[in-house]
Order: structure tokens, then sequence, then C-alpha cells
């Protein structure tokens, strides 16, 4: 197993208090797995993404730990992580329009980078990578400016996985792209699975149809805890838990007409994780609710590799 | 690349052309005839002779030309490089004038504006990564930056020339000496040139460490820094990453402070007595001087012209994204 999460607890330090952000959040990824990790804003999903490289200043690793190819990652320790950042962890982050230095040229800046880290630019494997990518070998002497999005898209994702790390995190990625470029970004990031770049890959975003082409498993979270974890076609066609199946039903269909029948969300907003109640924390818009969900449901796995956090599911 | 500096040399033309029209016409329009105070000052009782001197004098610098005439020979003089005869040093031409006090007010300018952007840049980088220097460097530079040229030079020359009496408050060397090519006279030199110089230093100081501490927080928050920390790479290449983006806005910074710093040093020579241009604009003032202070305005002028011109230059290479800009990008 690749990677090892257990009971993973970051919560971010503000003047009111501590906003329970990723509470207790166990899961593990298999050697060439995808995790696709979904859910709506401040579900607790980039908090978890940014756990496992780099906390940024406000966060705080409360408890729980990570354990990658059988070593535990010092997460909380911004100095001792920098050895594995890179090489064992990468990140393909949400801003790649704007991750290079604009005033170095780009093979400029791979060099520094790979230099600053003791580790050796392998040339001819750069160009074998750009070349997948369908990037010409001359982006090198560019400046990022010079770049379309798409280019740059594509050159920060050759530089994040240049020293095939363990574990890549993808953080929204396709956010900010088109349709038919989010579908060539998909593709790109299998190609680099296959190819052994990566060992294993979370994929972070909100949008459960893009997921759904990519991940092996996904994984739903609601505000900050696991809702519900299966393999891809698991949670598109048999969701256990309530708040997946809202999830599902409120995407569009093809062929479906919705004049006739109105495309339902899900009423209501996520709870405050400023000390947030006990029990379950989507009871308030959960249809199915009744007493025992004032008391928290533990994740539960209901048949393999599918693992439900709802008294109603187990 | 060339159109780029086409039109930039054409924007400098027009403002050169500007100055010396406003230049020409300033002095014109300051109440008082200068002809009239050098009559004064000549004494001459009988009204003939008066008469007579007046029309001398008025035909000498060309006062009795159509305005329009005296404009285009002010131009066709100009390219002659002669800058017409001092009226407050009478017969003494402006040009020598200025020659002579044009290398004093550069001693001054050129060192103090270029160490106090060095030395403000490198303050204000440390100051944005240490919290104790952060607290110590910022308050002194917001003080610093905010007192006028003027008020420092006095308080230095009154501290360091008169309470203490270690360094002289006055001229650009010893009476007593003679100016001559040995270390004697250039250790004299320095030592009437290092207050000056210092008050120039400390109040420019302050105002670039200010900026370079904000643009380096700015720099060290941005994407490219972050994207660096997530893949591990040392705090020392993200530093010097963002140093140097920081010292962009800084250089915009410098051709923008020009002026400002150039004023600063004019109002600074004439607290010290420094032989320089500043203190020559002074006299000509007092005098209704009108040609030393078109010349004087002149050297400026072209001076601070002439170093935007450098500082865009330097710009666009220090800059990969301004030479990229004209190139065109490729998609």
């Amino acid at each position: 197993m690749t990677l090892e999460v257990d009971d993973l607890r970051v919560y971010y330090r503000t003047l009111k208090g501590d906003v329970q952000a990723l509470d207790g959040v166990s899961f593990g990824l298999k050697d060439g797995e995808i995790l696709g990790l979904a859910g709506e804003s401040g579900c607790g999903k980039t908090t978890l993404g940014k756990a496992l490289i780099r906390l940024d200043g406000r966060m705080k690793h409360v408890g729980g730990s990570v354990t990658l190819d059988g070593e535990t990652l010092p997460i909380g320790d911004d100095v001792r992580m920098n050895p594995y950042r890179f090489k064992q962890v990468s990140l393909i982050p949400q801003y790649s329009m704007s991750a290079m230095n604009p005033t170095r040229k780009i093979g400029r800046m791979v060099r520094e980078l790979l230099e600053s880290r003791r580790e050796k630019l392998d040339l001819t494997e750069l160009h074998h990578r750009l070349e997948l990518v369908e990037l010409p070998k001359d982006v090198l002497g560019k400046y990022p400016i010079e770049l379309s999005g798409g280019m740059k898209q594509r050159m920060v994702m050759v530089i994040s996985t240049l020293l095939n790390p363990s574990l890549l995190i993808a953080d929204e990625i396709t956010s900010a792209l088109d349709v038919s470029t989010q579908k060539a970004v998909v593709t790109t990031l299998k190609g680099f699975r296959d190819r052994g770049f990566v060992k294993s890959m979370v994929f972070i975003t909100h949008d459960i149809s893009l997921t759904n082409q990519l991940a092996d498993t996904i994984m739903v979270m609601y505000a900050g805890k696991l809702a519900e974890k299966a393999p891809a076609a698991t949670v598109v066609n048999a969701p256990k838990h309530p708040y997946t199946q809202l999830l599902i039903s409120s995407l569009p269909e093809v062929g479906v007409r919705y004049a006739d029948k109105r495309l339902t969300g899900i009423p209501g907003n996520p709870p405050s994780l400023l000390n947030p109640v006990a029990g379950c924390r989507f009871r308030d818009r959960c249809p199915l609710a009744f007493d025992k969900c004032a008391e928290e449901p533990p994740p539960v796995e209901v048949e393999k590799d599918h693992v439900v956090a709802c008294w109603k599911a187990a | 690349m060339r159109r780029y500096f086409g039109r930039k040399l054409l924007v400098y033309g027009l403002t050169f052309f500007m100055a010396v029209t406003v230049n020409w016409l300033v002095p014109r329009l300051m109440p008082g005839d200068p002809v009239a105070s050098m009559l004064a000052r000549a004494r001459v009782a009988q009204p003939e002779a008066q008469e007579a001197l007046r029309v001398y004098y008025n035909n000498l610098f060309g006062f009795d030309l159509p305005w329009w005439q005296q404009y285009l020979n002010s131009w066709g003089s100009l390219f002659r490089g002669d800058f017409g005869i001092s009226l407050w040093a009478f017969p003494t031409p402006v040009a020598d004038l200025l020659t002579r006090a044009v290398p004093y007010s550069l001693a001054l300018l050129i060192p103090s504006i270029l160490i106090s952007w060095v030395v403000g840049n490198r303050l204000g980088a440390l100051a944005a990564r240490r919290k104790i220097l952060d607290n110590t460097v910022l308050p002194v530079s917001y003080v610093l930056t905010a007192t006028p040229y003027l008020w420092l030079a006095a308080l230095m020359a009154w501290a360091f020339g008169i309470v203490w009496g270690i360094f002289p408050v006055a001229g650009g060397y010893s009476f007593s000496i003679t100016p001559s090519f040995t270390w004697d006279f250039f250790l004299d030199l320095a030592w009437h040139w290092l207050l000056p110089f210092a008050s120039l230093f400390l109040v420019a100081l302050g105002g670039w460490a200010i900026g370079m501490r904000n643009v380096i927080i700015y720099e060290l928050e941005s994407d490219y820094a972050n994207y660096l920390s997530a893949l591990g790479a040392p705090q020392r290449l993200i530093r010097r990453y963002a140093f140097r983006n920081a010292v962009l806005p800084q250089i915009t910074g410098l051709a923008l402070q020009l002026g400002v710093l150039v004023a600063g040093a004019l109002v600074t020579e004439i607290v010290f007595s420094y032989p320089g241009l500043g203190s020559l604009i002074l006299a000509a003032i007092q005098n209704k001087d009108f040609f030393l202070l078109q010349g004087a305005f002149l050297f400026i002028v072209l001076g601070v012209l002439i170093a935007n011109f450098i500082i865009d230059v330097v710009y666009v290479i220090v800059d990969p994204r301004t030479r990229v800009g004209m190139a065109g990008a490729s998609a």
C-alpha cells in the first residue's frame, strides 16, 4: 500500500477558535491507484490535499498520521517535510498559470530547482516527457508568458512529476480549463500513472463526472469528514450515503430534458466547522435523518472497498 | 525593439522641447527687470549715461528683440552650446559657471542615489524576513523618508559641524587650499563631501527600504514562491527569485523618484553652501540671472532625461517580459 492516512486531523487557527476543516479522516491508497476526492466547497478536500504535502501558515496538524511507502511523513514540520517533497510527494497546483517564475526561462528554472534539491537534470528524459504532453523542446528556452494557458498547465504537470514521486496531488487543476482541455489533462494524468511516472494520485475536484473518467476510487467528503469511499462505478451507480446519493442526483444526465424535470440541488448549507455539533454533520440536510444521527456514525466497510459513514447504510 | 526605443526617444525629445520652452518662459515671467538691477549696481548718476548703458545691456542680452526672436535665438545658441553671459557673475559665460558646478553636483547625486538604492533594497529585503529587523528598520525608515532634505541637512550641519566641529559646514574644499591633483586636496574634498552626501543618502535610504520590504513580502506570497515551497525548494532559491523580481518595481520607482532626488540634492547643496548647481540656482534667482537660471535648469532637465533613458534601457535588459512583449508572444 502506497499511502496510509490514519485519523488525520488538521485545523485552521482563527481568532474565534479552531476551524475543524479536516476531522479524523482515514483511508488507504494502493500502488497505481487514482483516488478522486470530491465534495462541495469547504468540505476539507483541499485541506486534505495540502496536509499531504505542505500545510500553510494557518493550518495546524492536530492528530493522526500519514504513512507513505512505510515511512511516516512529518507533515506538521515544514523543514523535516522538505526531503519528501517533490521526490516522494509532489503537487500540481490549482494555479498552474502563475506557478512558474515569470522572469526565468523555464529550462533554467527547472535546472535551478533540481540543483537546489541536489538532483541532476536528465535532459533526454525531460525532452521525452515534453514530447509526451506535446510540448516542443524549445519551451525550455522560453519565459512563462510566451506559453498559452494549456501549455503552462502541461509544463507544470511535467515539472511536478519529473522525479517520479510516489504520490501526486492534483488540486482542482481542471477548474480553470474548458471542457476539451479538461479531458486532455485527465488523459495525460492517466498516462503518467500508466507509464509509472507517479505511483498513485489524489485528484481533488468538485466535479464528480470528471472524477469518474479518471479515478479508480472516489472518496466523497462532507464537512471535514469522510462520507463515502468506494470504487468509482459504485459511487456513481450505487451510492449508499444519502449525501452521495443527493450529490449524484443533482448532476445533469445526457438525453434528459430538464424542462419537464427540474434538476434539484441539495437544500441547505454545510455546517460551520467552528465548534461543530456532535453527531452526523449532514443530519440537518439529510432527508433520512433520525434519532440515532445525534451520535457520530463511524465509517463502516459495508462491502469490500466500500466504506460509508452513515447509520442508515450500515 | 527599435520601435519601442524610437517611441521612447520621441517622448524624451518632446519633453526636452517643452522643458526648454518653459525654462525660457519662466524667468521672463518673474517680476523685476534684471537690467534695471544691473544699472542700480553700476550706480551711474547721469541719466544720459544710464540710458546709454540700458540700451547697451538690452542689446547685449537681446532684450530689445521681439519675444519670438528671443525664443528662436535661445534655441539657436543652445545648439551652439552657448548659454549666454551671466548677469550675476558678469561677464563670465554661463557655460563656464555650469561646467565648474556640475562635477560637484554629480559627485553628490550619483553616489547618493545609487548607494542608497542598493543599500535600501538590501535592507528592505532583510527586514522582510526577520521580525527583529522588521521592527527596527521599518520605523526608522518611515522617519527617514518623512524627513525633509533641508531639515536633516541643517540638523547634520549643526550637530557635526557646529556642536562637535568634526566636519566643515560650507564649501567644496577648504579656502586655505588650492585645487591640485594631490592627496591632500582629495582628502579635503572628500571631507567636505561627506556630510551633504550622508544627509542625501539617509533620506533616500528609508524610502527604498520600505518599498523593497513590501514588494518582497508580496513576492514571497506569490504563486511561484508557493509552488517552489511545495516542491521543497530551499528558502535560498525562493528568496533569490523573489529579490530578483522585487527589484523590477524598484527600478521603476527609481525613475519616478529621480526628479525628487535631484530637487533634494539642490536644497542640500544650498544648506551646505556646496558649490554645485543648487547654490548656482539660488544665486541666479536672487539676482534675476535669466541666463544662468535657464542654463542650470537645462542641465538638470537633460540630466534627468538621460538618467531616465538609461533606466528604461536597464529595465528592458533585466525584465525579459518587456523584451518578449516587444517581439510578440508565440502560442
